[in-house]
């Protein structure tokens, strides 16, 4: 009680403009003033020396490669990366980056919002142990998931003589990279969608399901809007990984110059061959995603709040 | 509404979709990642069992697996160093560009792996920035296993930081104000008050790191030189007897480490529910 009552006094003095109506009792709070705020700062040096040690710290490990990858971009001319960038199979990556981008976000995203709709809104036995399967391809090394599709559909694997007999291409090909893409990105949207659903519980669908809404309604105009952001968010972080995802699909994808090789891809092709300033031009593309996911991220995070 | 009732009901009888969502999800996940997964135990399974251990215990393979294990301890233990000094002065200090700081910490999450390799490499070769200064001192960085350390650490920066991040933030003022109004010091009050309550989400941080570590491929071979029984990580070997058409040598190895991220995951799935326990809310 007594503690209560200092801070609430204290808050009170801080808040005051210092002229002399309370002069009597100020020495005394401004010295509890004084200690409480001692509470929680560190002394002058700690606060100067770990300020620092984060500073060095973040500047050395990820504003340096960041700049470092445009200074290498550019470090041979604009002209020399404009035309790095238009190289045909180059452009061949970007597209092919973008196809494999769009399929696996889009599955992702589908069944992200039914797992969560599954998983959020109802109970049932087993349901962590769900979770914890979903979240199975976060801790797989991105060389395991393209393996086990190699162990599938290669032509070694367990559908490979099938395959080759009905003339269908996994490995190798466009359907290898999405499925391999699908895998390592496939938490990115329920893990988003579940807290909030499990959060906003089913009174909302509840009233609009006894006003006589159908259940497609019901989803579209109240649990949709609802958790547009957090989706929105699980489908920003798909994305970036989707689009740089390296591991798995350096595994499926055979390393074909202008066809099976996605943005990741190319600049490994690039920077082997010794064409370093074009593999930090595809790099620096790279990064630019990776900034703006950054800015869509704070952006993003500010409307969760909200919602 | 039958699987409903047979796995114990649900919240409302009134929300429709149980059992088709519920059945989707568990059709796509067995698809997309149970049964894939699935096929790498049972390719493994065509070794026999002195062959799955003489695959797993051959010099390279061990050295690989010791090197992968070693390091991702080594750089999960920095980040954990370097973690709580970011996230403390991120959390509890006002200095200028902040919040810039504070956004570019999950740029390892959102840099592709590839990019960072490269970029890495490029800093810290005998040319590089970084490189070129150490290199007259005889440190050399690129090219050995230091340099897989180095990556190591950058992908898992994020992590220790963005766990114990809103438990920090949210934890309660007074607690320190009780501690140091009964006269310990501010070094006591950090180390008996406010270390206590983020000891579960700073673990949580550090078995993330480790994990993601095991497993990393694209930003550790640009950097490694991936020199074998000297600086190959285990999943570059799965990747190399993939190529050379060893498919259940690779299947051995990659049996290993999915046992290994496989328990490192329970594990923080346990650790979480600690931390739930002790702090009342999700790290």
């Amino acid at each position: 009680m007594t503690a209560l009552l200092v801070t609430a006094v204290d808050e009170n003095a801080s808040l005051a403009p210092p002229n002399g109506g309370a002069a009597a009792t100020r020495p005394a709070i401004r010295r509890t003033g004084r200690r409480r705020a001692d509470a929680r700062s560190d002394p002058a040096w700690v606060r100067w020396l770990v300020t620092s040690l984060a500073v060095i710290f973040l500047g050395l490990f990820i504003v340096l490669p960041l700049i470092c990858v445009f200074n290498q971009a550019f470090s041979k001319g604009i002209e020399a990366y404009v035309a790095a960038l238009r190289d045909p199979d180059t452009l061949s990556a970007i597209r092919l980056t973008l196809i494999v981008a769009a399929i696996s976000v889009t599955s992702n995203a589908v069944f992200g919002v039914i797992g969560a709709w599954a998983i959020g809104k109802f109970d049932f036995r087993g349901k962590n142990l769900l979770i914890t399967l979903i979240e199975i391809p976060f801790s797989v090394s991105p060389v395991i998931a393209g393996l086990v599709f190699v162990l599938l559909f290669g032509l070694q694997g367990y559908f490979g003589s099938w395959l080759v007999a009905h003339d269908i291409k996994i490995i190798f090909a466009l359907p290898g990279i999405a499925l391999a893409t699908i895998f390592v990105t496939f938490p990115f949207v329920v893990r988003e969608l579940i807290p909030l659903m499990q959060q906003q519980g089913t009174e909302e669908e509840e009233a609009a399901l006894s006003l006589g809404a159908s259940g497609l309604k019901t989803f579209l105009r109240v649990t949709l809007p609802n958790v547009k952001w957090a989706l929105l968010y699980g489908i920003l972080l798909c994305n970036a990984r989707a689009m740089g995802e390296f591991g798995a699909v350096s595994v499926v994808s055979g390393h074909v110059r202008g066809e099976t090789n996605t943005m990741p891809l190319q600049i490994e092709s690039l920077y082997d061959s010794y064409q370093f300033a074009a593999a930090f031009a595809v790099a620096s593309l790279l990064a630019l995603l990776a900034l703006v996911t950054l800015v869509l991220k704070v952006i993003l995070e500010d409307r969760l709040v909200e919602e | 509404m039958s699987i409903a009732t047979r796995l114990g009901g649900h919240r409302s009888g009134v929300i429709p979709g149980f059992g088709i969502t519920l059945g989707t999800t568990l059709l796509w996940l067995g698809l997309v990642v149970l049964i894939p997964l699935a096929a790498l135990f049972v390719k493994t399974a065509e070794l026999s069992f002195d062959q799955f251990v003489a695959v797993i215990t051959s010099r390279r393979a061990l050295h690989a697996f010791a090197l992968s294990f070693g390091l991702s301890l080594a750089a999960a233990f920095a980040n954990l160093v370097f973690g709580s000094i970011v996230v403390w002065a991120l959390v509890r200090y006002r200095f200028p560009g902040r919040r810039i700081f504070d956004a570019i910490v999950d740029i390892p999450f959102a840099l592709p792996t590839a990019v960072a390799g490269i970029a890495l490499t490029t800093l810290y070769a005998d040319s590089g920035w970084i490189g070129g200064l150490l290199a007259p001192l005889g440190i050399r960085i690129a090219f050995t296993p230091l340099g897989i350390f180095v990556a190591l650490v950058f992908i898992g920066l994020p992590f220790v930081v963005r766990t114990v991040q809103p438990v920090l933030e949210d934890l309660d003022e007074e607690l320190e104000e009780a501690s140091a109004s009964l006269g310990a010091g501010r070094w006591m009050t950090v180390r008996r008050v406010v270390l206590p309550s983020v000891v579960p989400a700073l673990l949580t941080g550090f078995t993330l790191a480790f994990a993601r570590a095991v497993g990393e491929y694209g930003s550790v071979i640009f950097i490694a030189g991936n020199l074998p029984n000297y600086s190959e990580i285990a999943p570059l070997l799965i990747v190399i007897r993939l190529q050379e058409f060893h498919y259940a040598d690779a299947t051995a190895i990659a049996v290993v480490m999915l046992v290994a991220s496989l328990v490192v995951l329970f594990l923080i799935n346990a650790l979480q529910h600690w931390s739930e326990l002790r702090t009342g809310r999700r790290p």
